[in-house]
């Protein structure tokens, strides 16, 4: 009976992962809070940094009257989606681009010392509570798009809402934990998954339409980010998915999320496996 | 060694230090490039249901995209110049050593940030603007006197840009973690050098003040000059009196915070 024994080891592991992510996670809150002025101050940037795109679509819808074929609701709902998925997922282990600097300085080899999952102790780092001003900022355009949406809500339409989020959030995160591993190769470049989460959140805030097709397949296609909010969003929307795919894929997301985190975990541990101390 | 000297060598300095992260550059130009995509697109689509919107045709607008991409990490309009290092030396108390040295101080943080600009460029700005001029329709005149007034717009922009920084970095001598500040400078910076809209389409009043702003210096200038868009000595007046304006006040400040330096006995 391996498999059970191989289950439990496995499942002990995750357990042991996220208890370590509790405790770094909470002791970078205590020590944020100790500079309450300072937490409220930058939680409020992080809120404006981001209305400011809002803003940007807004400014633009005063000049037109819809963008790619869709109106300023629809885009405002496109918008909140991706928004709050993926500031879910930045709060969650959006420091995790700090890597890069730990390998090079080499203080990565503490946390290899340490009785803890590396992952969760490098996805822990730094924890930033300031990042909530990003998941409210997209949570209210998204309230406000749903106010002012005329959706034929059905159950399933419905259901689908809180799993578009979460599945989001969790291919979001999958996507911080390969670009992360990345950075065990490419130390100072960092900035090369900025493309990927920033840009990819930024691109899921506009519908499909305004891209070229071969953009609109690679985001479906080779990076899914397009099941972070696009298909199943335009689902909810009644609106045609651009590549003709079935109806059904908007229920798929929360099996790519699965996937790709098991992908990503295994990038992650290649990544880890060929990390070298840089020895000080 | 002459002053002129003294500046050039700090502005060698910061070129060649920022020419040393190789992988970094690598890593900008990917992600401008992939920025600079999307914007594209979202361009497109809005000029195709508004063509010749403040201006513009679609070829414009995508040439402004390109050029944002292509200034964006050399004016440090979302941050990342010297006035970073500034404030951390401002916090530390390293500032003092500064201050001793026979150079100005302002000065020598120009030049240094003037080295750093040329580096970003040339390193970070080209590629991704030859990517746009490759792949999508983009508008380059062929007056070579239109790209010499462009091109003589570009460092005034760093000069206005470089006094906005300075006077941000400035005020970590009263805050010490100035941290705040500049994330409120990177913020207007972003929005008010019309890094996510071009500034003419802003809409009424609200257009009328953001191009009035430093800021429009930084981006909507120099594009205006090289889309045909603005008379050149005009451009190079407003940048030219915004540049002045805040190096002078730039210089106050200074003055004002070295005297704190001496109060708090650095």
């Amino acid at each position: 009976m391996a498999e059970p024994t191989a289950v439990r080891a496995a499942g002990n592991r995750l357990v042991e992962g996220l208890r370590a992510y509790r405790l770094i996670a909470a002791m970078w809150i205590r020590s944020t809070m100790a500079y309450r002025a300072s937490f409220v101050m930058t939680t409020a940037g992080s809120f404006f940094a981001n209305a400011l795109d809002f803003v940007a679509i807004v400014l633009m819808f005063s000049r037109v009257d819809a963008l790619g074929g869709y109106a300023l609701p629809e885009i405002a709902f496109l918008y909140g989606l991706s928004a709050t998925s993926f500031g879910l997922a930045d709060l969650a282990i959006g420091s995790m681009d700090r890597l890069g600097r730990r390998v090079r300085d080499g203080t990565l080899d503490t946390l290899l010392v340490r009785p803890a999952p590396v992952l969760a102790q490098v996805a822990a780092d730094r924890f930033a509570l300031r990042r909530l001003g990003r998941v409210t900022q997209g949570a209210l355009v998204l309230g406000w798009a749903l106010a002012r949406l005329n959706v034929d809500w059905t159950p399933l339409k419905l259901l689908l809402m809180p799993v578009m989020v979460v599945s989001g959030c969790v291919i979001f995160c999958a996507v911080f934990v390969a670009g992360a591993a990345f950075q065990f190769v490419a130390q100072d470049a960092s900035e090369v998954q900025n493309a990927f989460t920033y840009g990819g959140t930024t691109l899921l805030q506009y519908p499909p339409t305004v891209f070229a097709k071969e953009l609109v397949r690679g985001v479906t296609f080779v990076l899914p980010l397009a099941f972070v909010n696009w298909l199943p969003a335009l689902y909810v929307l009644g609106r045609p998915y651009p590549l003709d795919l079935p109806r059904w894929t908007a229920f798929t997301p929360p099996l790519v999320a699965v996937v790709c985190c098991a992908l990503a975990g295994a990038v992650w541990r290649v990544g880890l496996r060929s990390y070298r101390s840089t020895g000080n | 060694m002459g002053a002129g000297r003294l500046y050039a060598a700090v502005a060698a300095g910061g070129f060649r230090r920022y020419a040393t992260y190789r992988a970094a550059t690598a890593a900008g130009v990917f992600t401008n490039t992939a920025f600079g995509l999307i914007l594209v697109y979202t361009y497109l689509a809005l000029w195709d249901v508004r063509p010749h919107l403040g201006g513009y045709d679609q070829a414009q607008a995508v040439t402004y995209v390109w050029l944002g991409q292509a200034f964006l990490a050399a004016l440090a309009i979302g941050g990342g110049g010297v006035e970073d290092e500034l404030m951390e030396r401002i916090r530390t108390g390293d500032i003092a050593v500064d201050l001793y040295r026979p150079a100005d101080l302002q000065l020598w943080w120009l030049s240094a940030d003037a080295g750093r600009a040329m580096f970003q460029l040339l390193g970070r700005g080209v590629l991704p603007f030859l990517f746009g001029a490759l792949f999508f329709p983009v508008y380059l005149p062929s007056d070579p006197l239109t790209w010499a007034a462009f091109l003589g717009a570009v460092p005034l922009a760093l000069l206005v840009g470089f006094g906005i920084r300075f006077l941000v970095a400035m005020s970590a001598f009263w805050l010490l973690d100035g941290a705040g500040v500049a994330q409120m400078a990177v913020l207007a910076g972003y929005f008010c050098s019309g890094m996510l809209l071009p500034l003419n389409v802003f809409p009424g009043a609200l257009g009328e003040v953001v191009r009035a702003l430093p800021w429009s210096s930084l981006l909507q200038a120099p594009a205006d000059i090289l889309l045909g868009h603005a008379d050149p000595l005009g451009t190079y007046v407003f940048q030219g009196a915004w540049a002045v304006a805040l190096l002078a006040l730039g210089r106050l400040v200074q003055s004002a915070a070295t005297r704190r330096v001496v109060v708090q006995g650095g």
